[in-house]
């Protein structure tokens, strides 16, 4: 089992090709995730976004390349360790990725009753679960299903349900794509939460410039329990883009909106006409 | 040159992957028995009305036809005889299988089709349980229990069918005739080719329906075809597979 370089590093991926049949789906992607890093990682349709998440969790064995998960290789792992690798660490997927024949108590208590390296006393789950669901603020949904909550209410749960476990690590695959403006900011306000209340690591996957900026430019303040510009540049926030499974693009806010590539601009540019939402 | 050859030989192969780890799975922790229990009861219980009807008319079906052919020769009173040889080697197992296959397989696909699609099983994964551990082996155990059941039953009702229309409808035989040709007539390897089908048919059912669901992709229009997919594919296996066990039993 091979380590990776840092303590502080909790995702790497060392040039990762991921490619299915003549299609490659990454190709040499190498990134980094350190302690209370965030990374904004954007590109179109089909560049990689989801398949980069997958196979960051080692859900996706790459063809080429390492990815260290806390800095354990996820290709040398048992299915076990890496069971427990991703107890520490927490995902949302794109389409939510709720259990539908499941209570929402379920959905969320899932990891807790599941995931054995947690160590949760049963009486316990309750109590965190409705913990995880107030910080999402569907602490009423317990006994409901996810087929009646509305489109947004269960990103919401899927939020619950990655930070019940309290994970140093949160894999966000596009927690926004088709929400109403509204939603996909109170999704935002979440994320942000969770990650300044706590201090976790993100990954954010999105197809949204202002979800990145928002990371970027805004903290969490949990006196006021709202968010505030943070005031000068934040370089813990690194924005990625993607092109046909490549990293075309690695930097910050200014460096992604001053460069001059038509592919790389096109994702900095919708926001300039935009203000954020306060 | 034979490239058109490695979709299938792929298909073929995750096909016994994903079978050795779910017949892997049946001797590992943790055990599901909730979900095995569920499985039994959608399987079982929920196909019961549709064997119980399934197999009476079969077996009713069966001397309807014979009748007259029996009356040419003088020997009605083997109507017991036959219908209880028929059912018992190859039609309630096949018959039984083909509507289970009907009517779970689909089940099966569009269930587990869905979850892959909407990411619930990468889900399952992520959060630390083994999706073939989980959602394949209770599958497999429920089918591989129920369907020997459902076509014990099946064979059963098909010769309360066969006694109704032999002899309480066209008077064939006697009742005491009819139970006595019938039970004289069965073979203990008739018996054992009568269990030993549905038993394999369970596991290409079963096995066919997680293969075809845990391999869906394509949304909603992919759900579809890996459900059709998944009747027709094991409709076929059933159809050869009763081909050759017979050979077998036939042969030796």
């Amino acid at each position: 089992m091979s380590e990776a370089n840092g303590t502080d590093t909790l995702l790497r991926l060392d040039h990762v090709t991921v490619r299915f049949g003549e299609t490659v789906a990454l190709d040499r992607v190498s990134l980094s995730l350190r302690r209370g890093e965030t990374c904004v990682i954007q590109g179109s349709a089909g560049s990689g976004k989801t398949i980069l998440l997958k196979t960051a969790l080692g859900l996706i064995v790459p063809d080429e390349g390492h990815v260290y998960l806390f800095g354990v290789d996820t290709r040398t792992a048992r299915e076990s360790e890496l069971n427990q690798l991703r107890s520490r660490m927490g995902i949302l997927f794109q389409e939510g990725g709720l259990f539908d024949s499941m209570t929402i108590e379920e959905n969320v208590g899932y990891p807790l009753v599941n995931m054995k390296s947690l160590e949760c006393p049963p009486e316990e789950v309750l109590e965190r679960v409705q913990q995880a669901l107030d910080f999402v603020e569907l602490g009423h949904t317990l006994a409901k299903v996810p087929s009646e909550l509305s489109g947004g209410m269960r990103r919401r749960v899927g939020i619950a349900r990655a930070v019940v476990t309290e994970p140093a690590l949160l894999l966000y695959d596009s927690p926004t794509a088709g929400l109403d403006p509204i939603t996909a900011n109170t999704i935002m306000v979440l994320i942000a939460k969770e990650r300044d209340t706590r201090g976790t690591a993100t990954a954010l996957a999105t197809h949204r410039y202002q979800d990145g900026v928002l990371l970027a430019n805004y903290r969490y303040n949990a006196h006021t329990e709202r968010l505030e510009h943070a005031g000068g540049r934040d370089l813990r926030t690194r924005f990625v883009v993607l092109g046909e499974g490549r990293i075309v693009f690695e930097g910050t806010q200014e460096e992604l909106e001053a460069s001059e590539d038509p592919y790389i601009s096109k994702f900095a540019k919708p926001l300039k006409d935009q203000p954020l939402p306060e | 040159m034979f490239d058109f050859l490695k979709g299938p030989i792929l298909g073929i192969q995750t096909f016994f992957l994903l079978s050795g780890r779910a017949v892997v799975n049946i001797f590992r922790s943790p055990h599901y028995a909730d979900d095995i229990a569920i499985q039994m009861d959608i399987i079982g219980v929920g196909s019961l009305l549709l064997i119980l009807l399934t197999g009476l008319f079969t077996g009713g079906v069966i001397t309807l036809q014979m009748a007259r052919a029996l009356n040419q020769y003088g020997a009605s009173g083997q109507v017991g005889n036959i219908v209880a040889i028929t059912l018992v080697r190859e039609l309630g197992p096949v018959l039984t299988a083909l509507l289970v296959a009907g009517r779970n397989a689909s089940g099966i696909a569009s269930e587990l089709g869905s979850m892959k699609v909407t990411e619930q099983i990468d889900a399952m994964r992520a959060l630390g349980t083994d999706p073939v551990q989980k959602l394949v082996t209770p599958r497999l155990l429920a089918m591989s229990t129920m369907l020997p059941a459902l076509t014990i039953i099946s064979d059963f009702m098909g010769l309360v069918g066969g006694y109704l229309v032999g002899s309480v409808m066209l008077g064939l035989t006697t009742p005491t005739q009819f139970w006595s040709s019938a039970y004289q007539a069965l073979e203990y390897r008739d018996i054992a080719q009568g269990l030993v089908k549905p038993f394999v048919f369970a596991l290409v059912i079963a096995m066919v329906g997680c293969h075809s669901g845990m391999n869906t992709s394509g949304g909603t229009q992919g759900v579809g075809r890996a459900t059709t997919q998944a009747v027709v594919v094991s409709s076929v296996w059933v159809i050869v597979l009763t081909f050759f066990i017979s050979k077998f039993f036939v042969d030796f």
